[in-house]
């Protein structure tokens, strides 16, 4: 059982399941029958083995784990995987969602579904390579290669203005990215490797340090995204299919936290500690700011996608607290709006696919219609708001706690957010949900049908399940979070010394 | 006088030699037996060059002959084989193109095969006057197949400003040889890089490789000597500029590393900021400019000029890994460009072929896996990974990075960025919009190469490391 590679598996399972697509020919009712059910397997297949390395993975460990590693590039840039701690769980995200995205694209894509089917699957395996990549220069590869399927998925099966949302994200994105490619190929230089465990033990010069950390904070940030970079995100959301908001939400925009992760703290920890002070700032003018932003938005999908830079915003802010409550509160919250947004951005699609608006004032009383959307939509706007019970509370009282420690300021300005999400949620929820029904084709909706209920269930019983109980969740990070911290601190006062012998 | 003993060792020469022999042949074959031998001397053409391959890697050693003005090493190996893949994959591109233009004739293959002999020469070239010698052997070939289509305006426009300005251009690289010469004494390669280490490099020295940095510049058609490149392209008929695009492109870079790194490595200061000049305003130019584009063939000439300031790059580190950078980004562009003309040469509606880039539309709808294919061929040029043009753009700036050349480093990544819009507009097109109408069948011909290079470049990631190590071998031949 050891020597089998299981990170490989679950990475390359979906590109397998792609091959298998590119088999079926012809367009009718059965050819898309086929996809459907092939896609919808490979994904739950996925996720099974995924399980496993939950099932398999050593809490007690702080280093990486599943280890393969093979020749690729002359010796010293090799195929390297593992997982630890902190990436683990975002794999188990990823393979989570995205059966989720296979059974909510059965209907509402209306045509060339087998491409759709094989984009999506291709995105897998490039979103699972980036958490369970263990060589730096492989991550990159996963990390830009993505942005190909997703490209396409907003431009060929996105909205209105999908052509110039898909060039904004793709190049965007392409911006950020490749400042960080430079620095990745100065850290070659420096180090002889692109091996994340080396480089996590290579002390970087303190010089060098800051040009890395603004170099991968280009690239990270713009995935993040932290504000004043974000605003590829709002239109991203509201152009792609549900699908691709929901893993654009989910799964996307966790590569940016978890790059500061595994990349910028361990890696370049005095300059994170100098640059700390400028992370507040954007972090909270992004939580104070977008929410007021998401306040007045007309689409529905606009005001969810601000609200996640809000709460990205928790994010980076809990990260470079560097203390355990915030980074295991940022990773807590990083995984809980992967849910919640991905299922927010499936209750619009639900109601998007009856009414093919997302037009806010479009809608109105629907609790009378659907008393069952009602509820899936009341636990995850609530969840978002983070009202206690649900996971949204767990994350963001955690950061809130670790930023308290930290910075007494910055928590206070922080904390308004949350009174900001509430009102923007819970108005958003009032404007859809209550209220009298009073148009006229509102009153033919149906609830949620059988297939709907499939995906909204587990989303619910995971969201409240994680408020209640988060401790596996904590089980499994906090020996990584732990060595993070110890090491990030001995770097510093290492550095501190040096700083001193040298007055 | 020359004594039988001295008579210099033909063995590094063979294939060079097979290739002159055989073209002759071809030509014999062609004169005597009229425009109905033009089949067989096309394929006997494809098989020469074959052969001329087979003939480098497993006949030939790797030695200095013709009293050192000929050599054969591994980094020559490295080229010769892609110039020769460049051109007879060009060849086979062009023969169902020819044929349905009515421009078909015995003596293209031939001209081909001899621009070929001269980048071979190009490319083994030890000494001054051998580079001069192969250079134009090579250029005039190019001159007139680039004005083959004699009955057409465009092409021969084409011809005659790529002959004017290729005439300007030799005539600086050989003042710039004359100075070299009057500088250092010497026209072999070796000869120049002893007297330019034994002290300061004199001025006549650096105006002298000044020069000759134009005249090779031109050729790689590289900013400020890049005007010809928009206008040849458009103008040649499509099967020529497939050509262009590719082999020779590949042939002129080894020669720039050969002279730069080879004979004027001890003046590595003096010419390193040229080619980092060069280098930022090909790489600025060729993304700005692409973007106005609607030809698409004007499109690839500017997107070439680009590709050549990336590949400028890596030589600008003047290191080891600098040049290992050019060869497997030579390479990668060679299989890339190849790929992205078969499409072009494929884009023939009722009976004529369409240029415009809009003429693309909706090809993902029409042909799936034709679009498929150029869409990861134009994903590989704006250097996405994993595909084949995102190594080729690491192992430049890896190089870039290591030799301390941030700046030219931060602004060729930007500019690729920028480059990258024209490359998704192109599959924008053929993915996002509405189709325009099917073009006719793809031949057979076609199909082959566009797959080749569709392979090569998506699969590129399984043999990134044989490759990167060629590379290196070769690399290692100037240091």
């Amino acid at each position: 059982m050891t020597d089998w590679p299981i990170l490989s598996t679950v990475t390359f399972l979906p590109t397998v399941g792609a091959l298998l697509l590119l088999l079926i020919r012809g367009d009718d009712a059965a050819a898309r029958r086929n996809v459907y059910w092939i896609s919808l397997w490979t994904t739950i297949v996925t996720f099974l083995v995924s399980i496993l390395i939950w099932v398999d993975f050593d809490n007690s460990s702080a280093g990486f784990q599943f280890v393969e590693r093979s020749e690729w590039l002359g010796g010293k840039i090799s195929y390297s995987m593992g997982v630890d701690g902190i990436s683990m769980l975002f794999v188990i995200l990823t393979t989570f969602l995205m059966p989720a995205c296979i059974v909510a694209s059965k209907y509402s894509v209306k045509f060339r579904f087998k491409e759709y089917m094989i984009a999506f699957l291709v995105l897998e395996t490039l979103m699972i390579g980036v958490f369970c990549a263990m060589d730096l220069f492989l991550f990159y590869v996963f990390f830009e290669a993505g942005l190909i399927p997703m490209f396409l998925i907003i431009g060929v099966w996105g909205g209105q203005r999908r052509v110039y949302a898909a060039f904004k994200f793709f190049l965007y994105t392409l911006l950020g990215s490749v400042l960080m490619l430079l620095a990745i190929m100065a850290m070659y230089w420096q180090a002889g490797t692109t091996d994340i465990p080396t480089l996590l033990d290579h002390q970087f010069p303190a010089s060098m340090q800051t040009w890395l950390w603004l170099a991968f904070f280009a690239s990270f940030a713009v995935k993040m995204p932290m504000w004043p970079v974000h605003t590829w995100l709002p239109d991203a959301h509201v152009e792609a299919p549900t699908a691709g908001s929901v893993i654009l939400a989910g799964v996307l925009l966790k590569m940016g936290g978890y790059g500061f992760l595994r990349f910028s703290l361990p890696m370049f920890p005095i300059a994170s500690a100098d640059f700390a002070p400028m992370i507040y700032t954007l972090s909270v003018i992004a939580i104070i700011y977008t929410s007021l932003v998401a306040l007045v938005q007309t689409d529905m999908k606009k005001l969810i996608a601000y609200s996640s830079v809000a709460h990205m915003g928790y994010v980076t802010m809990g990260i470079f607290t560097m203390n355990a409550q915030g980074v295991e509160g940022a990773i807590f919250q990083m995984l809980s709006h992967g849910i919640v947004s991905g299922a927010l951005f499936l209750c619009v699609g639900v109601i998007y696919d009856r009414m093919h608006t997302r037009e806010i004032a479009a809608y109105g009383g629907l609790v009378n219609r659907m008393p069952f959307y009602a509820t899936a939509f009341l636990v995850f706007t609530m969840a978002n708001v983070g009202l206690p019970g649900t996971s949204g509370f767990v994350g963001e009282f955690m950061v809130l706690i670790g930023v308290f420690r930290a910075n007494t300021w910055v928590a206070a300005f922080a904390t308004s957010g949350v009174i900001l999400s509430a009102s923007y949620g819970l108005w958003l929820y009032r404007k859809v949900i209550m209220g009298a029904l009073d148009k006229a084709n509102l009153k033919s909706m149906f609830d949620l049908s059988r297939r709907e209920i499939a995906i909204l269930v587990p989303l619910v019983v995971l969201t409240i399940f994680f408020g209640v109980y988060p401790t596996p969740v904590f089980n499994v990070t906090g020996q990584a979070v732990d060595k993070l911290i110890t090491n990030y601190q001995a770097a510093l006062s290492a550095a501190g010394k040096l700083a001193l012998a040298a007055q | 006088m020359m004594d039988l003993a001295t008579f210099p060792s033909l063995m590094p020469f063979l294939p060079e030699l097979t290739l002159a022999v055989g073209a002759l042949v071809l030509l014999m074959i062609g004169a005597f037996g009229g425009e109905r031998t033009t089949s067989l001397v096309t394929t006997l053409a494809v098989l020469l060059v074959l052969v001329a391959g087979l003939v480098l890697v497993f006949k030939a050693e790797d030695g200095v002959t013709f009293n050192g003005a000929f050599v054969l090493d591994p980094f020559a190996r490295f080229m010769k084989l892609l110039a020769l893949a460049g051109s007879g994959f060009a060849i086979i591109m062009s023969t169902n193109y020819t044929k349905r233009e009515k421009i078909a004739r015995f003596e293209y293959p031939v001209l081909i095969l001899l621009a070929t002999l001269g980048m071979m020469l190009m490319i083994s070239a030890n000494d001054l006057i051998a580079l001069y010698l192969g250079l134009e052997l090579q250029s005039l070939a190019l001159y007139v197949v680039a004005a083959s289509n004699r009955d057409s305006v465009r092409s021969t426009e084409a011809g005659l400003k790529y002959f004017v300005l290729g005439a300007l251009s030799s005539g600086m690289l050989l003042y710039g040889i004359s100075l070299i010469y009057g500088f250092t004494g010497h026209t072999q390669f070796q000869g120049v890089a002893t007297a330019l280490s034994a002290g300061p490099v004199s001025v006549g020295v650096v105006f002298g490789l000044v020069f000759v940095i134009a005249g090779l510049a031109f050729k790689v058609s590289a900013v400020p000597f890049h005007m010809w490149t928009p206008d040849v392209y458009e103008g040649a008929p499509t099967s020529v500029t497939a050509f262009f695009a590719a082999a020779p492109k590949a042939a002129a870079m080894a020669l720039f590393v050969r002279v730069l790194v080879g004979a004027l490595g001890p003046a590595t200061a003096d010419w390193q900021q040229v080619i980092t000049f060069i280098a930022i305003a090909s790489m600025i130019l060729g993304a700005f400019a692409a973007i106005g584009q609607r030809n698409i063939k004007r499109l690839m000439a500017y997107s070439s000029i680009g590709h050549m300031g990336f590949a400028l790059v890596g030589l600008a580190a003047g290191t080891e890994a600098g040049v290992q950078g050019v060869l497997i980004y030579m390479a990668i562009y060679v299989a890339m460009t190849l790929g992205a003309f078969a499409v072009i040469l494929f884009m023939r509606r009722q009976g004529t072929m369409v240029e415009d880039t809009s003429d693309l539309a909706g090809l993902s709808r029409t042909h799936p896996v034709v679009a498929f294919i150029f869409a990861m061929i134009l994903f590989s040029l704006a250097g996405i990974p994993p595909l084949a043009g995102f190594f080729a753009k690491f192992y430049v700036f890896l190089a870039a990075i290591e030799a301390n050349l941030y700046v030219l480093s931060v602004i060729g990544v930007l500019s690729s960025v920028v480059g990258a819009f024209y490359y998704l507009r192109l599959v924008k097109i053929m993915y996002f919009d509405e189709p325009a109408g099917a073009f006719e069948p793809m031949s057979g011909e076609l199909r082959v190469v566009l797959g080749l290079s569709g392979l090569f470049v998506i699969l590129f990631v399984f043999i990134a490391g044989p490759l990167g190590t060629a590379a290196s071998v070769a690399a290692k031949t100037f240091f």
